[in-house]
């Protein structure tokens, strides 16, 4: 039977590295993810990534299991992420959609029907504007979208890891969707064709 | 309920966690109120679109430069252990602190000595209470006041009428 992230960690807290070596290798991946959505840059993130488990390990001896590892472990990557954002050492990253892409491409524009584009330059600019709106979100904000979309965690836990209550995080969320939404508009909105024609068939 | 009272909830009903009742409440809201129930559709398709950016793997270097990093971490001192943890350290020295500025602030304990004298103090003045009741009787007794103050009066000795004065021989 597998045994459970916290006995994992209360291994390692016994000195069984071999536990720890097992965490690493579940969590590397959505960490590294997580940090990288909030300070874009890979390599940035995997500074921050390695910190986080370097006080993982650094911490075993006083780990207590007072919550869920997972709670734990984004907890003390949201702080590290929140600090050096605040602190500017990845403010430089930060893009803004409207800039010219920071990526070898051209500026993107939609998809037209006739066009023959390169569905993969399209994909990459798109990917690029996604990310570009989610980095210019304010920091929480941008933390409580990347661990309630990408990580899928239910509110009690991100409350947890972001220091808020449900209701104050739904809040949160909805703001940070909403700026997302008029950001992203281009990628999100109805086409005013298709809306145009709707309201035709509702009229019939 | 208003559009700015169903913003709250519509993430969750949209991410279906939220419970039957507020979905029943956002559902006939959505009903009523056509700019809401864009913004819901368009908050979908933004999750859809959000869900296109792919995940990054680690870079092949990851672990080992994490374990190098451990390694190469100073070891705690063997004598670390042994140093109470900090937030016990803490609250002993507070607690130690504490008692400290209590005690001080109680009063000092009496000396047996002078307790003893005091004992002894207390114990003549109430052997002698009868006597103190009525001072204040016999210091202000008018009867006393009243009296003449002299029958004879005293005359002062006269030099030649003192008879142990005179010139004996």
């Amino acid at each position: 039977m597998a045994r459970s992230d916290v006995q994992l960690m209360l291994d390692v807290k016994a000195g069984d590295d071999v536990s720890f070596e097992l965490l690493l290798h579940k969590y590397r991946t959505p960490l590294v993810n997580f940090l990288c959505r909030m300070v874009k840059d890979q390599a940035a993130a995997e500074d921050l990534a390695q910190e986080v488990f370097f006080r993982v390990y650094r911490a075993r001896k006083e780990y207590s299991p007072s919550a869920k590892f997972t709670t734990w472990l984004f907890r003390i990557a949201t702080n590290l992420a929140l600090n050096a954002i605040r602190d500017g050492r990845y403010r430089q990253m930060q893009i803004s959609i409207d800039a010219p892409g920071d990526e070898d491409g051209p500026a993107f524009q939609l998809p037209a029907r006739e066009a023959r584009a390169d569905d993969r330059l399209i994909e990459r600019e798109r990917n690029r504007m996604i990310r570009g709106a989610i980095l210019t979100l304010p920091e929480k904000q941008r933390a409580a979208v990347v661990l309630h979309k990408y990580h899928d965690m239910d509110y009690a836990e991100i409350g947890k890891i972001l220091g808020c209550s449900e209701s104050a995080l739904k809040s949160l969320l909805f703001r940070a969707y909403e700026t997302l939404r008029v950001q992203l508009a281009l990628l999100v909105a109805r086409p005013a064709t298709q809306a145009a024609g709707e309201g035709k068939r509702h009229e019939l | 309920m208003n559009c700015e009272k169903i913003s709250n909830a519509l993430v969750a009903y949209l991410d279906g966690r939220a419970n039957s009742d507020e979905r029943g409440v956002v559902e006939a809201h959505l009903k009523l109120c056509a700019a809401c129930q864009e913004r819901a559709d368009e908050f979908r398709r933004l999750w859809q679109v959000m869900a296109e950016v792919p995940a990054v793997e680690p870079s092949l270097g990851f672990d080992a430069r994490l374990r190098q990093r451990i390694a190469a971490a100073p070891r705690p001192k063997f004598w670390a252990g042994m140093l109470p943890a900090p937030r016990f350290a803490f609250s002993v020295a507070l607690l130690v602190a504490l008692s400290v500025w209590v005690g001080g602030r109680q009063p000092r304990s009496v000396n047996p000595q002078i307790a003893t004298a005091n004992s002894e103090e207390q114990f003549r003045m109430i052997k002698d209470l009868g006597v103190l009741e009525n001072y204040d009787v016999l210091s202000n007794f008018d009867a006393l006041s009243d009296l003449p103050a002299s029958t004879q009066p005293q005359q002062s000795p006269q030099p030649g009428n003192d008879p142990d004065s005179g010139s004996g021989g």
